[in-house]
């Protein structure tokens, strides 16, 4: 467990891991009655076969997952999905002058991970922001400061680093400290990743926010992961889940998102009820 | 004269029953019952029905067996052309194929093909099934891509002929459409789906859950990788169409995929399932199809009152006609002539009603089917919690996009010849991949050909 509610796990997957790049995710089914559930990757070791997968407790599904001992398995774990992070397809020279900045937020600091150590290794200049509700819930810290060149943590009680919302900090290096950068990534929650956004948008950045929206089969069929990008229908597991924050339409993407709220309290209040009852 | 016994009718469960339970609908017929209607059978020397059927079973031989109380033996005939009996007896449009080209539809009624299929294959599932009919192992190994009818049919032949075959499949179960599209009411999955898939396996193919073709695994990488020598997509239709009318984004807006696949492949109607579906009280189904037509049923056994909105008259419905006379047994209501131009919300951004316009039949278009034109002003709506989309599909782009040398058509379809090779040599594909959205048959066709053409390629090497 990473923190109470977030919980990391490696799992023994070796397609996956062999093809599995920056930006792309998969998905899990706990057990037979379970939902498919979209989680990203959090980092891949192709020569040993496993993935890192981080996952936050939100219903009935991610509780079972989060539940899980060592040694048990998934019923199915299938990927990567979507289409890897831009930067994976440039050429190196295009590469190797730009300035990186990622916004993390919550859990959306597991799949930053393997994007800045990915650039790292290419040498690319990346900075890194890391933001949570208190010190509690950062996660990531470590692993990630051996990987970018400065991580700068905020919390919104100002338990660790910046006290305040990652847009600010954003807006203290970039205006305060005078940092240039050519290229940001938000991954966080949807409504971090709109503020980024507009923030980004005020500082003439470009930003790559990362989509995490509902999904059923995560191969193009059902169309629930679909959100307007430019005035255009995209789905997000094949199309994405990397978009031009500028073009997202984030209002819609988070009301879509809410959709089964009730469901999924329902599922796990019901859930709690059959592990009483010594199912 | 054996034309001279009517058609003998099949016993279906009763629509105000079955309107609340998602067991299957037709009971399908018994030993007599099939013995009395495949004495109808005229066994005609140049049998019409045989050349109407997508993959040509032997349609007079196996029910003169029938008549003659050799189930087994039928059996056996039918499983030479069709892997998937027990499914194409369900779901085929007997009525456009073989049925419709039978002798005695002229005057009366024709033979239920379908239904004597359907009960061969029953028949012969409950008491042991054919015993496969494998040629000694050749050593030659072949890639299908995806499980469903293109791919299983594909892969029994190719297996009969002595090929190592294995197939992948994306979702965690394998049988394509007939398992996330096709709803148990329809075609029972563990009964016959997972059965017809089990005698597949019988051959000796492989399936391998779990994994995506262009992402967990490529085209190349079977090639380069794994030592195939040849592969066969049949991948299916893809991504869901939707109108491009306002507030399509709604929650409570739903393609008939995402719908089907939630409430089918998921199992969201059974309560010891964690697997969510909402309908509220009141559905409108969007499209004149199959598809739209097991929506609309689906939502009907969920609970919802249900409507179907479609833009043409009743004649011009693509379903099966079996499939509206059953969705109108059971209570679903019809909204001819009609065509949804908005979706309308509430306060918290859920569909509240659907603004549609009344439409009438215009002048016939170049397919000959009159194009219907809109009639002003008569604008209405009709309140409902839930918008069901079902308007076809358009390909994935997936595997095109992560293959070499594959070239597709201008609508994003793969492009391949009448045996199905594609553009890049040692590829084949067929089914919905290759033609958009069609029938089971028709994929399994399109498989059968594929699997002869890839033999011939092998075999060439």
């Amino acid at each position: 467990m990473l923190t109470p509610i977030i919980c990391r796990m490696k799992v023994e997957a070796p397609r996956l891991a062999a093809a599995a790049q920056p930006g792309q995710f998969l998905i899990v089914r706990a057990d037979e009655q379970s939902e498919r559930i979209p989680l990203t990757i959090s980092d891949y070791d192709k020569e040993n076969g496993t993935i890192t997968i981080v996952t936050q407790k939100i219903g009935a599904s991610t509780s079972e997952i989060c539940a899980y001992e060592e040694g048990d398995s998934f019923a199915d774990v299938v990927g990567p999905l979507g289409i890897p992070s831009d930067f994976t397809e440039m050429p190196a020279e295009e590469l190797a002058g730009k300035k990186y900045v990622f916004i993390a937020g919550g859990v959306g600091t597991a799949p930053v991970y393997p994007q800045v150590k990915w650039l790292h290794e290419r040498g690319v200049a990346v900075d890194v922001i890391i933001g949570a509700k208190t010190r509690d819930l950062v996660i990531y810290k470590e692993e990630m400061s051996a990987v970018c060149d400065n991580l700068y943590i905020c919390t919104d009680d100002g338990s660790e680093g910046f006290h305040g919302l990652v847009t600010g900090m954003l807006e203290k290096l970039v205006n305060g400290e005078g940092k240039v950068y050519d290229q940001a990534v938000a991954i966080g929650p949807m409504i971090m990743m709109k503020f980024a956004t507009l923030t980004c948008k005020k500082l003439n950045l470009p930003v790559i926010v990362s989509l995490n929206t509902l999904m059923v089969d995560g191969t193009g069929m059902c169309g629930a992961c679909r959100v307007t990008v430019g005035g255009k229908v995209r789905f997000a597991c094949v199309e994405g889940p990397e978009f031009d924050g500028y073009l997202v339409d984030f209002d819609e993407a988070m009301r879509r998102q809410r959709m089964y709220v009730t469901e999924e309290k329902d599922a796990s209040e019901h859930h709690t009820c059959r592990i009483g009852r010594g199912r | 004269m054996a034309n001279k016994i009517p058609r003998v009718p099949v016993r279906e469960q009763d629509p105000k029953v079955r309107a609340t339970n998602f067991e299957e609908v037709c009971y399908g017929y018994n030993v007599e019952e099939a013995q009395l209607e495949a004495s109808r059978c005229l066994n005609c020397k140049n049998p019409r029905c045989v050349a109407a059927c997508p993959v040509s079973v032997k349609i007079p031989q196996f029910i003169s067996e029938v008549a003659a109380g050799n189930f087994s033996r039928a059996a056996e005939i039918i499983a030479e052309d069709s892997s998937l009996p027990a499914v194409c007896g369900r779901v085929c449009p007997q009525e456009t194929q073989c049925e419709g080209s039978c002798i005695l539809g002229i005057k009366s009624e024709p033979v239920a093909i379908g239904k004597l299929e359907r009960f061969v294959a029953d028949w012969s599932r409950e008491n042991g099934g054919v015993k496969p009919v494998v040629a000694p192992a050749n050593g030659h190994k072949v890639a299908v891509i995806g499980s469903g009818p293109a791919g299983l049919a594909c892969a029994s032949d190719l297996a009969k002929l002595g090929y190592d075959v294995t197939i992948f499949e994306a979702l965690h179960r394998a049988g394509g459409v007939l398992e996330y599209g096709i709803p148990e009411f329809r075609l029972p999955k563990d009964k016959v789906v997972a059965a017809e898939i089990a005698s597949v396996k019988a051959l000796g193919v492989k399936i391998e859950t779990n994994v995506i073709a262009g992402r967990t695994i490529t085209v190349d990488s079977l090639f380069d990788e794994e030592g195939f020598e040849a592969v066969f997509i049949g991948s299916g239709a893809g991504l869901p169409r939707f109108m491009n009318i306002p507030g399509e984004h709604y929650n409570g807006v739903f393609s008939a995929n995402e719908f089907l696949t939630r409430n089918n492949l998921m199992k969201a109607y059974r309560t010891d399932y964690d697997t969510p579906i909402r309908t509220g009280d009141k559905v409108v189904v969007v499209g004149g199809g199959n598809v739209a037509m097991d929506a609309a049923r689906t939502a009907l056994r969920l609970g919802a009152e249900t409507t179907i909105v479609y833009r043409r008259t009743e004649k011009e419905l693509p379903a099966r006609v079996e499939e509206v006379h059953h969705a109108k047994e059971e209570g679903i209501q019809f909204a001819m002539l009609t065509n949804p131009v908005e979706v309308l919300g509430d306060e918290n951004g859920w569909v509240r009603a659907v603004r549609c316009i009344k439409m009438e039949l215009g002048e016939p278009d170049e397919s000959g089917r009159r194009s219907p034109v809109e009639v002003p002003g008569s604008e209405f709506e009709i309140e409902t919690n839930t918008v069901i989309m079902s308007l076809g599909t358009s390909p994935n782009p997936l595997i095109a996009k992560t293959t070499a040398g594959l070239e597709t058509t201008r609508r994003g379809c793969l492009v391949a010849d009448e045996n199905g090779a594609t553009t890049r040599p040692g590829v084949f594909a067929g089914g919905d991949a290759v033609t958009g959205a069609a029938t089971v048959i028709l994929a399994m066709g399109a498989g059968r050909q594929a699997a002869a053409a890839i033999d011939r390629y092998i075999q060439s090497l």
